[in-house]
């Protein structure tokens, strides 16, 4: 090969070279794209329907009069519930798994079903709060049915998380503990679930955040999608944000997809208050390490 | 002392066991309303049938609609992620320099947490719409514009897992073949995509499971209508949109019904299955190439 031909070959790979580059980024464009899209049509739908009265407001046949207290009251009671539910339970599967089982099969076992459980699908989930707690236990269409069913699904995501927690936490302070004439359950109990609670909350309400914006399993297990009044127990029928979307979006009249809109606006703005704690306690725990 | 930690260490296993316990509730549950299911539909006729009308006065249990519905949106949306999440993951993982990524990872993390039921709304109200001005012929219920979305809302999934991956091959294989005079785009595409095939199959893999799982952005765009069509056109009914459509109406419990449902919850619980358990395996191999 002479040399210009070898370098006409380099001076087009390099060309090629570029326009791979600005490809890549064009497709990252699009993605910023729709997310800017998504959040602006919305807002451009339901910002003007955002109100005090929408916020404190009960359903009703007129969309101009109907508002989202039951639904916005409803999710945060059944997240509640939820966290009560799955928190100490998650962690606690943590603990035994990172700190405890070690290489034995039982833990093996286990550790590949959560894997196997953390991608099933949510509405999986919904038959099995159907079948299980609806039917079986006969909580009926209540929260606490609706609860436990977001808590089994939450619960492989909460275990992972609080793993990641856990093995963040130097041996060194282990060894130390275990020095001092500790037992096990004293080293993990006063050493490390301090060091590691930041983390391990950080992990779960990232995970109730993403069971907040869940529908379809609390559609499958019935819950109400026109409750007429904020939930008082855990056995009141019940109805939570997202359904009150779903209705709203189903209907033909655009008045009740600009509610729809606008109650959209209330869940993101609930997902980000969440999010922002989230990422503050991880902040702090940073510091706190480095 | 003893006796209180060996009684931790129980109370702990049984909570770690829950999970073992959830996955046989689920088996347990869907099986004993599928066989129920069974014994009234000759399972040839729910597995070959053509045509899905349950609620009709005569009603016929071919799921095959619902099958393919599922799958030509998750075709749609897989048609959108895979080559939009791979080319982001490439240049996530062997271009961008740390000021791009500080940027664009938080914007795909974001992108994944939207509820699924905002992504519908997106959807029906505004990808649709905006598709029918090329397509004047799109339904206003369909399956190409809840595929996109979908594909949109999988693209982090793809993009994350596949970064992952590449930023697992060893530094080593580049830097050979960038002695050999490759450009960037040469080691990305020839060197480090095939060495992390594998995790990057089962990246792919598991998106497929999301997006055959993936129910509201289904059950708000797609329209209610089991059609037996490759055509994204018209309106389908997928899977899962069929057990919402059916959950919010009243049916009551011990009806045929009621129990299909959980015949296609089965299904669909066995096919992602697979598909996760096929996941898992690849990325176990991937992860053990490089240990």
């Amino acid at each position: 090969m002479t040399e210009t031909a070898t370098n006409a070959t380099s001076a087009r790979r390099q060309l090629m070279d570029l326009g791979f580059q600005v490809l890549a980024l064009l497709v990252l464009c699009v993605a910023l794209v729709s997310l800017g899209a998504l959040i602006a049509d919305i807002w451009s739908d339901g910002g003007s329907r955002l109100s005090w009265n929408f916020l404190t407001g009960f359903p009703s046949r007129r969309a101009e009069n109907a508002g989202v207290w039951h639904a916005l009251t409803g999710s945060v009671f059944v997240i509640l519930v939820t966290a009560v539910l799955a928190v100490p339970v998650g962690v606690a599967a943590a603990i035994y798994l990172e700190e405890y089982g070690g290489r034995s099969v039982a833990a093996r076992i286990i550790e590949m079903n959560i894997t196997n459980l953390a991608a099933v699908p949510s509405i999986i989930y919904g038959l099995l709060g159907l079948g299980l707690f609806v039917r079986m236990l006969a909580m009926g269409r209540s929260v606490l049915a609706g609860a436990s069913t977001l808590a089994l699904l939450v619960l492989p995501v909460i275990i992972l998380s609080t793993r990641e927690a856990l093995r963040a936490v130097p041996p060194s302070i282990r060894e130390g503990s275990y020095a001092l004439g500790a037992t096990k359950w004293q080293t993990v109990w006063y050493q490390v679930l301090p060091v590691a609670l930041p983390g391990i909350l950080t992990g779960t309400i990232l995970a109730l955040s993403r069971a907040i914006g869940e529908t379809a399993p609390l559609i499958t297990i019935g819950a109400l999608t026109f409750v007429a009044f904020a939930p008082d127990s855990i056995w009141s029928p019940f109805t939570v944000l997202p359904i009150q979307i779903f209705n709203w979006v189903s209907r033909p009249q655009a008045e009740f997809q600009v509610n729809a809109a606008a109650a959209i606006l209330v869940l993101l703005a609930l997902l980000l208050t969440m999010n922002a704690a989230a990422i503050w306690l991880r902040d702090r725990y940073q510091k706190k390490l480095g | 002392m003893k006796r209180f930690e060996f009684l931790i260490e129980w109370a702990l296993f049984l909570c770690a066991l829950l999970s073992i316990g959830t996955t046989a509730g689920i088996i347990i549950v869907l099986a004993v309303e599928t066989f129920a299911f069974l014994r009234e539909v000759p399972i040839t006729e729910f597995l070959f049938g053509t045509e899905w009308t349950p609620l009709f006065a005569t009603p016929r249990f071919g799921v095959l609609p619902l099958v393919a519905g599922t799958m030509l949106v998750s075709s749609i949306a897989m048609a959108v992620a895979l080559p939009m999440g791979l080319l982001s993951a490439v240049y996530l993982s062997e271009y961008a320099d740390a000021r791009v990524r500080r940027f664009v990872k938080p914007v795909l993390e974001i992108l994944a947490g939207v509820p699924t039921v905002v992504y519908g709304y997106f959807a029906l109200l505004f990808v649709t719409p905006l598709l029918q001005q090329f397509l004047p012929n799109l339904a206003g219920f369909n399956a190409l514009g809840p595929g996109i979305v979908m594909g949109i809302m999988i693209l982090p999934l793809v993009s994350s897992l596949s970064e992952d991956a590449m930023q697992a091959v060893p530094r080593g294989l580049r830097e050979g073949s960038y002695a050999l005079g490759a450009t960037k785009m040469q080691t990305s595409l020839r060197v480090v995509l095939p060495a992390a095939f594998s995790g990057i199959t089962a990246a792919c893999i598991l998106a497929v499971s999301r997006a055959v799982g993936e129910t509201m952005i289904v059950a708000i765009a797609a329209g209610q209508q089991p059609r037996l069509t490759a055509n994204p056109m018209l309106p389908i009914e997928t899977m899962t949109a069929y057990i919402v459509q059916v959950s919010l109406g009243d049916t009551p419990q011990g009806t045929i019904e009621y129990r299909t449902i959980f015949a296609v919850g089965m299904l669909l619980f066995l096919g992602t299955f697979l598909l996760n358990l096929v996941s898992t395996w690849l990325r176990d191999r991937f992860r053990e190439e490089y240990a």
